[in-house]
């Protein structure tokens, strides 16, 4: 490639001053209309990543909006939250919401894409408008499903107590587990659409014609889905899955609408912790440096993600 | 033609046109119950409309009713009473956003697909990387910085925020739009005399118009949507967007589920309209543009 170009350019004889200013002029028109986005992804993102690094090694509080003073304090901040009683548990909740929410988001978007993937009479509408629940602001689903949590008066006790030998609902929202369950369940239905939509993209690229084939070749509805479909899907499930994971780690809204991290800190994620750390107790140190926790698990999970699509790329 | 082939024919030909209706009535099948499925992934938004119309006292019953039997729009009239100046704020924000998602975006967008940029590939990868940087990470530093700014309360503040959710995903939903516009036009519109500005504004703007449109709802749904920054970056003194007024209403008087309910209905709308509007370009926008189709 490098030889190629060494040879064309030795024919052409040197670069025309002429030619290099166009070609400069090019690049400068093109730069000219990139830079209004650039200075601001600087601004607003590069700028708050590394400010929010650098406040993690600092003592930051409410007086340094007013000095502009916040010492240094090395890894205080920390030791500080690794030492809370809070931190494990948090790590835990993390854990348990992301991996309980995307699995059950993948499985349920898996199926209703494998469905709506049959052409029948409606299905583009019906698909449509499965994807209201992710369009909604999560923290209209989340009081939604705080109303429908309601220990007395909630729907889904009210079902739990139509069922045979029970006659008391769960305390959803008040005991830590049901809490940690609940935040979790809600999380499921706003990230299904999600799913099924990427997923039912990635089953419309694979041809059609090679499940004639394998019909042919009696393949059952199993085995085509498990030696067809679900090798020719991997590298859109790798997507999903490592989407889900980012966007899942960072959910916000539907755990401070439900819980706000109760009761007693039972569903205390990373981020809402150092929410907490920041805006209520305005110890933004600490705050800082769990979000940069955060920040590493999905710049983690955005390298593998990087390099997935670079293959895929790559491949096609 | 002998009488065994002629048999033979008919029956592949019967057999044929049985399996077509079976296949016909099937396909029925499947909307029915793809009906169900959605009735049921649906129930909660149903409930909500349902709550929505009842009476804060009957909600409050240990056998819930499935029809709002003594309607009311108690809770409507309440909303507006308190929730009409939060839900003008939210409308204010979300146009804000839009403006600046646009202005920020669209030339972007026709630069990563049409022009010469340095680093394109670079660029491509920051625009998508940037998108899955926490939310809480940029509110921490945000609000020191607008903290200092004087920022905090003020209606521009809260909108260049919120931009953030909107302008990666505006820049990749436009610029899968735009790589499809015909060289040539550009080309064309160049030897005719325009300028680099004039074919942006004459021949790119115009011929990119759904993917603006789109860009642009889904900024306004970014702002409307947004609690993060709304509840980091405002105190409520001046003014506040009606997610943290739903999150405020709801932690102070959870007993009136019925106002609760019908705001959250109220924020409901521009989502329906954003799928009534846009619903062909929702899917690519759900990946915000990572995803080829």
């Amino acid at each position: 490639m490098i030889m190629r170009d060494k040879t064309v350019r030795a024919r052409a004889g040197r670069p025309t001053p002429s030619r290099t200013r166009s070609r400069r002029r090019r690049y400068l028109v093109g730069l000219g209309f990139v830079l209004p986005a650039a200075v601001y992804i600087v601004v607003f993102f590069g700028y708050p990543l590394v400010y929010n690094l650098a406040m993690s090694f600092q003592d930051y509080t409410p007086r340094s909006f007013y000095t502009g003073e916040a010492p240094f304090v090395g890894l205080d901040n920390y030791r500080k939250i690794v030492s809370s009683p809070i931190f494990q548990p948090a790590v835990l909740h993390t854990i348990v919401f992301t991996v309980g929410s995307i699995v059950f988001q993948f499985g349920i978007g898996l199926g209703l894409a494998l469905y709506f993937n049959r052409r029948f009479p409606l299905s583009n509408l019906l698909r449509a408008m499965l994807l209201l629940p992710w369009l909604l602001p999560l923290i209209v689903s989340s009081a939604i499903w705080r109303w429908m949590f309601d220990k007395d008066f909630g729907v889904i006790n009210y079902f739990i107590r139509l069922l045979p030998g029970v006659d008391a609902g769960a305390p959803w929202l008040t005991n830590g587990k049901w809490a940690l369950a609940a935040v979790v369940i809600a999380n499921i239905w706003i990230g299904i659409p999600f799913n099924m939509v990427i997923l039912y993209g990635g089953l419309q690229g694979i041809a059609e014609t090679i499940y004639e084939a394998a019909k042919l070749d009696g393949a059952s509805a199993w085995q085509r889905f498990r030696y067809m479909t679900w090798p020719l899907l991997k590298p859109v499930t790798l997507v999903v899955l490592m989407l889900g994971l980012v966007y899942t780690i960072k959910v916000f809204d539907v755990i401070m609408g439900l819980t706000g991290g109760g009761p007693a800190n039972q569903t205390q994620t990373l981020t809402t912790w150092s929410y907490q750390y920041s805006f209520s107790l305005f110890q933004f140190g600490p705050g800082a440096a769990v979000s940069s926790l955060l920040v590493l698990i999905a710049a983690i999970v955005a390298l593998f993600y990087l390099r997935s699509l670079r293959r895929s790329s790559d491949g096609s | 033609m002998t009488v065994r082939e002629l048999d033979k024919y008919n029956v592949s030909e019967v057999r044929k046109s049985v399996r077509r209706r079976t296949g016909y009535r099937n396909r029925w099948i499947h909307t029915v119950l793809g009906i169900g499925i959605l009735a049921f992934l649906l129930f909660p938004l149903y409930w909500m409309i349902n709550a929505s119309f009842q009476p804060s006292g009957a909600l409050l019953s240990p056998h819930p009713s499935f029809l709002p039997s003594p309607v009311t729009l108690d809770g409507y009239v309440a909303t507006l009473s308190t929730q009409g100046g939060n839900l003008r704020s939210s409308i204010i924000i979300s146009l804000g956003t839009v403006l600046i998602t646009l202005v920020l975006s669209t030339p972007a967008a026709y630069a990563l697909a049409k022009l010469k940029v340095p680093r394109r590939t670079t660029l491509m990868l920051v625009v998508i990387t940037v998108q899955m940087i926490p939310g809480i990470v940029m509110a921490n530093a945000l609000y020191v910085v607008f903290a200092r700014l004087g920022l905090i309360d003020s209606y521009v503040g809260l909108m260049f925020a919120d931009a953030t959710t909107a302008v990666p995903f505006a820049i990749l939903i436009m610029r899968a739009f735009m790589q499809d516009i015909p060289s040539e036009l550009i080309e064309a519109a160049k030897i005719d005399g325009a300028g680099e500005i004039g074919v942006f504004r004459h021949i790119v703007i115009p011929v990119s118009r759904n993917a603006i449109i789109t860009a642009g709802l889904f900024a306004f749904l970014h702002g409307w949507s947004d609690f993060l920054f709304a509840v980091t970056l405002t105190t409520g003194s001046v003014f506040t967007p009606v997610t943290v007024g739903i999150y405020r209403f709801m932690g102070a008087q959870t007993a009136d589920w019925n106002g609760v309910m019908a705001t959250a209905t109220i924020a409901s709308i521009p989502a329906v309209f954003l799928l009534v509007l846009a619903q062909k370009y929702i899917s690519a926008g759900i990946t915000g543009g990572a995803v080829k189709e």
